[in-house]
């Protein structure tokens, strides 16, 4: 587990390793050293077009290339894909139920020093909400490349959400496997399931082996597919542990936490407890240090399931 | 080429299936729809490579109605072009058929581009005019704007990327009938002088009276000879055109006549009966 890559490159790369194998466009608003584009619009300059500092007009030019048959990957912050771009998404891309694969990098607070005004902690949600819409966001740069692959042959809009950190990459080309829509189970714990995304599967995995230190048997799914959400994966933890909770780095609101709530509600359950931003927004720091004010760590999971042990 | 006398006549039967329409509807947009129909006249029965029978032909020209709110205009054009039977009209804006509100490229045959929230359709037709550049397709793709809409700053981003990738395949038409919803175009935010924007991000520019069917054909023809650049076609029009009591009256922009005022209207418009 010494290899750390961010899930933004794990994108770069799986653009120009599947440009071979499948027939796509890349479009990208002046950041394509940030979404990691960069290194497809040097190799394939045909396919890719910069639309400059206009997201809006991106959306909408990918949605004409779209309409006449080709696959577009629409590439900027995830701030402003969801944000600013999100009636064009809505209006062009869903609607119309359109090949466009919505790319957001930079989401979520952990994205560090920009701070606040840079780090989306809405755009799962505001994504999620759109009719024919799908949404998954990676954990690792091995899930980010199979999930850029799963989008491609997933037909109509797809949001994918990526991070701007290097973080442990901890699947393997030879173990990973990428279905649509079905949550990995990383581990199944009979006293706490965490259902989490992005990266905060990785804490979870830490959270899990720190409490098995102490006889507390946690599970950990790792939710990829945030729409269309996996019920069974969610169904099966309810009924094989005490307790279920989320950790994700998004607002509480629209999130991991809903999407899964919703479900467990039709089941007649309940969430024990979440790991999320809790309805504030981000700021300026470090990535370890923004970990620990807005308590999306390993260690904040594991004193939440110590509490509910107790109870 | 068709004589002038049978574009007026699809010209006066287009406009009485828009006031059909939107009085069967009791609401919808018929002022910009009629300042547009003489346009839509001679784009789909003279200028773009387009088949009836085959509604999705890979090399047809596109058209996309960036003004989505006068879809009257666009389906009474699709419906005397014979895209879909004329009867469909009566049932515009209602539960379970196909002629949505705002066009919808998923419902209905000859609809290229779905639309209705301004400002979106000059990007949209920059992405398919990309797809013809880059895949070495003949087609051209024409786009008509509202003279309010181009109020909207994401047209001015289309603007920049149509010049900036040198789309000569593509022509937006701006319908200049100086209304929009809460009064005159100058008088609610002025969009003026709009010919001298659009050569200033790059395109080359033709004023023309939009009635006018040998200025509007003339503009077609010499923007196919424009290389190296879109072309933007600046068309004078009148606000209600061919109906007497809708002319250059904002209040027509978005409300429907009543049997009465339909009844009179197409008997202005082709003699006929609603």
């Amino acid at each position: 587990m010494a290899e750390k890559l961010s899930t933004r490159a794990g994108y770069g790369k799986a653009l120009v390793e599947l440009a071979e194998k499948y027939d796509y466009y890349v479009l990208d608003a002046d950041l394509a050293e940030a979404t990691k584009t960069v290194d497809f619009s040097k190799k394939y300059p045909n396919r890719f077009f910069d639309i400059g500092i206009a997201e809006a007009d991106m959306v909408g030019t990918a949605v004409g290339l779209s309409s006449c048959g080709a696959t577009v990957f629409a590439s900027t912050f995830a701030m402003f894909a969801a944000g600013r771009a999100f009636e064009q998404v809505r209006n062009g891309v869903c609607y119309n139920n359109l090949n466009v694969k919505i790319v957001g990098t930079h989401g979520g607070i952990l994205i560090g020093e920009d701070g606040g005004s840079h780090q989306a902690i809405e755009d799962v949600s505001l994504m999620r909400t759109i009719p024919n819409m799908k949404v998954i966001v990676p954990a690792d740069a091995i899930e980010a490349k199979y999930a850029v692959e799963a989008a491609i042959n997933e037909p109509g809009p797809v949001y994918l959400r990526f991070g701007r950190y290097d973080v442990p990459v901890f699947n393997t080309d030879e173990n990973y496997s990428f279905t649509f829509g079905k949550a990995n189970v990383l581990k199944v714990g009979t006293d706490v399931t965490v259902i989490a995304m992005g990266d905060m599967v990785y804490e979870a995995l830490c959270a899990s082996e720190e409490l098995a230190k102490e006889g507390i048997s946690v599970g950990v799914i790792n939710m990829h597919t945030i729409k269309p959400i996996d019920k069974d994966a969610i169904q099966t933890a309810m009924e094989t542990s005490k307790h279920i909770m989320t950790a994700e780095d998004h607002n509480v609101f629209g999130g991991l936490y809903s999407a899964v709530s919703e479900v467990v509600a039709e089941f007649g359950g309940k969430i024990s407890d979440k790991v999320a931003v809790e309805d504030r927004f981000g700021q300026s720091g470090n990535r370890a240090d923004l970990q620990k004010e807005y308590g999306l760590t390993c260690e904040n999971i594991v004193a939440k399931i110590r509490n509910l042990m107790k109870s | 080429m068709l004589p002038n006398a049978d574009l007026k006549s699809h010209a006066a039967n287009i406009r009485a299936n828009i006031i059909r329409g939107t009085y069967h509807a009791a609401s919808g947009h018929p002022g910009g729809s009629l300042s547009i129909a003489d346009i839509m006249t001679v784009l789909y029965f003279e200028e773009m490579n387009i088949d009836p029978k085959n509604p999705k032909m890979e090399n047809r020209d596109r058209f996309v109605l960036s003004k989505g709110h006068t879809a009257p205009a666009l389906y009474a054009t699709l419906a005397e072009r014979g895209f879909f039977p004329e009867e469909e009209i009566t049932y515009l804006r209602k539960l379970g058929h196909i002629l949505q509100g705002h066009p919808d490229m998923k419902k209905i045959p000859g609809v290229d581009m779905s639309s209705g929230s301004l400002g979106q359709g000059l990007s949209i037709a920059n992405g398919m005019a990309l797809y013809a550049k880059t895949n070495n397709h003949s087609y051209r793709v024409y786009t008509i704007i509202g003279d309010g809409e181009i109020q909207e700053g994401q047209i001015w981003e289309a603007a920049m990327t149509a010049a900036h990738y040198k789309l000569d395949n593509l022509v937006a038409i701006v319908d200049n009938n100086n209304l929009q919803i809460d009064g005159t175009i100058s008088e609610v935010m002025s969009p003026y002088p709009i010919d001298e924007k659009f050569k200033a991000f790059g395109f080359h520019v033709i004023n023309i009276d939009g009635h006018n069917f040998e200025e509007i054909k003339n503009a077609f023809s010499e923007a196919k000879t424009i290389k190296g650049k879109p072309t933007a076609i600046i068309a004078k029009t009148v606000k209600g055109k061919g109906v007497s009591f809708m002319e250059n009256l904002a209040k027509w922009h978005g409300s429907a006549p009543n049997r009465e005022q339909a009844e009179q209207a197409i008997q202005e418009l082709t003699g006929g009966a609603l």
